[in-house]
């Protein structure tokens, strides 16, 4: 564990649960209990109809490719060793967009590709869920 | 809103020079700036009764160094979005009696002090998947205009190239080199698709711009340029990802820009130059489309052939921009179109500037147009 050296979640009581989640390998997002609308990064309330009642519910971990770039620099020393590194923007199919790596190359990258989560355990406290293309 | 059009010029602009200055602070820089744009005006200046700070740390230590008391403050936050709405504040602060003369000072230390603008400096819930920078959040938006509209980097590549080209015009201007598409082509990539040449400078300077009424104005030195128009539409909704959006800010910007030609009475054909926030080459082509100046998805053709250098359709950037004069974050965009309408640039000049439109296409989406009196 102290041999990895690239920034981990910088936790709090809202956005804990999606790290939980992810450590039990499941991706979860915020969902809200009135209106149903799903998003992340969670939120206090709402940010569809303000309601506080608001719970975290799995997703499917499938989506599809909105974006994505190829990191040449590495702003954190941690990621020199990956360079260059691929980022990705995905729509999950429950509406959320995230932002999270790339992994598996961006051969067949394009816009509105399938992706699906897969997910790397990194400390023994941490998993990071990351995306794939999903071999057609 | 046609009742502001017109009532609010800008009556002083000064600027420090740019680039690294580690013995000095933004109290230090924007000192400099303000004396220049007093000067420039002819205001003495305990005129001054309205204060509007940017990326400076307080406003009271700046009251107190320049030795004013205002009537009428206001702190914005160091974000490159920040002129456009610190602008329209001021216009808004004078037009309602707060202030007779207003003074805006923004200043940047980022070079000599290193900034680097990713990684611990701005952290973020995606910081553990390595997606930083506003830089990336560009490349990611223009990876996807890229895919949808066929735009291509050879494309991209004219809006650095035409700013290179106004800036070697521009004695101020810090990257005067000559650059090719070539250039920009072979250009090592940062993150891509975007390249080294679709990043702004960072450097140290500071501006400053006086406003007042247009009828005090015409007391002053310099000849009025009047605030005519304005517009603006935020997009907080989708802003998970600083600087990104998923939809190029587009009908945020073509709501701005209806308000600001509405406002002014002036259609697109009447603009003889754009002054457009370039904080990235593809923000460019971005507002080009929101504003109107091409149908959405056509700016990388719109562009092609030199259409934003000067002598072509729509001369933009004619400082350089913050791609090769000065990262002043839009501040010395505004600064550029007072002094293009004032006729003095010299070899940049646009001919006959009558009217001149700046844009900053961001989760705060404003536009302003200037016209000469």
């Amino acid at each position: 564990m102290s041999t990895y050296t690239k920034p981990l979640p910088k936790t709090d009581p809202l956005v804990q649960p999606f790290w939980d989640h992810a450590h039990a390998g499941r991706l979860a997002v915020q969902a809200c209990d009135d209106c149903g609308d799903h998003h992340f990064p969670p939120s206090p309330v709402c940010p569809k109809c303000n309601s506080d009642q608001q719970s975290w519910q799995p997703v499917s971990g499938r989506g599809t490719l909105e974006s994505w770039v190829s990191f040449h620099r590495a702003y954190w020393p941690g990621f020199q060793e990956d360079l260059p590194y691929d980022a990705c923007l995905v729509r999950l199919a429950e509406g959320p967009l995230l932002v999270s790596r790339l992994v598996g190359g961006a051969d067949g990258a394009r816009l509105g590709a399938a992706v699906e989560v897969v997910f790397d355990r990194v400390t023994d406290a941490v998993t990071l869920p990351k995306w794939k293309l999903t071999k057609a | 809103m046609q009742a502001l059009s017109n009532k609010v010029a800008v009556v002083g602009v000064g600027n420090t020079a740019y680039g690294s200055f580690p013995d000095t602070d933004e109290y230090g820089l924007a000192a400099q700036a303000f004396r220049s744009a007093i000067a420039d005006c002819g205001l003495p200046k305990n005129e001054v009764d309205g204060l509007v700070v940017c990326r400076i740390p307080y406003y009271a230590r700046m009251g107190e160094v320049l030795g004013i008391d205002p009537r009428w403050t206001l702190t914005m936050p160091p974000h490159g979005r920040m002129s456009g709405m610190g602008i329209i504040e001021a216009t808004l602060a004078l037009a309602t009696g707060q202030a007779k003369y207003v003074a805006l000072l923004y200043a940047n230390i980022g070079r000599s002090r290193r900034v680097s603008y990713g990684g611990d400096e701005v952290p973020s819930v995606w910081d553990p998947f390595g997606f930083t920078s506003p830089g990336a959040a560009h490349a990611m938006m223009f990876r996807r205009h890229m895919e949808l509209y066929g735009t291509t980097t050879r494309q991209l590549a004219e809006v650095p190239v035409a700013f290179r080209y106004h800036a070697g015009l521009n004695p101020g201007a810090m990257m005067k080199q000559p650059m090719t598409i070539d250039d920009h082509e072979a250009a090592k990539p940062i993150v891509a698709p975007l390249r080294l040449l679709d990043y702004c400078l960072i450097n140290d300077g500071a501006v400053c711009m006086i406003l007042t009424s247009a009828e005090r104005a015409k007391d002053l030195r310099q000849p009025p340029v009047l605030v005519s128009g304005f517009g603006g539409k935020d997009a907080f909704t989708r802003s998970a990802i600083s600087n990104f959006d998923i939809g190029f800010w587009h009908d945020e910007v073509a709501e701005a820009g209806r308000g600001a030609r509405e406002m002014a009475g002036v259609l697109h054909a009447d603009v003889d130059a754009l002054m457009c926030y370039d904080n990235f080459s593809p923000t460019v082509l971005f507002s080009l489309e929101g504003l109107g100046f091409c149908p959405r998805g056509e700016a990388g053709r719109y562009v092609e052939g030199g259409t934003l250098r000067l002598g072509g359709a729509l001369p933009t950037n004619t400082d350089g921009g913050h791609l090769s004069n000065s990262y002043m974050q839009g501040w010395a965009l505004n600064v550029e179109a007072v002094h293009q309408l004032r006729g003095g640039c010299g070899e940049r000049q646009v001919p006959n500037a009558k009217v001149i439109q700046y844009v900053q296409a961001t989760p705060c989406s404003r536009t302003i147009i200037y016209t000469r009196s």
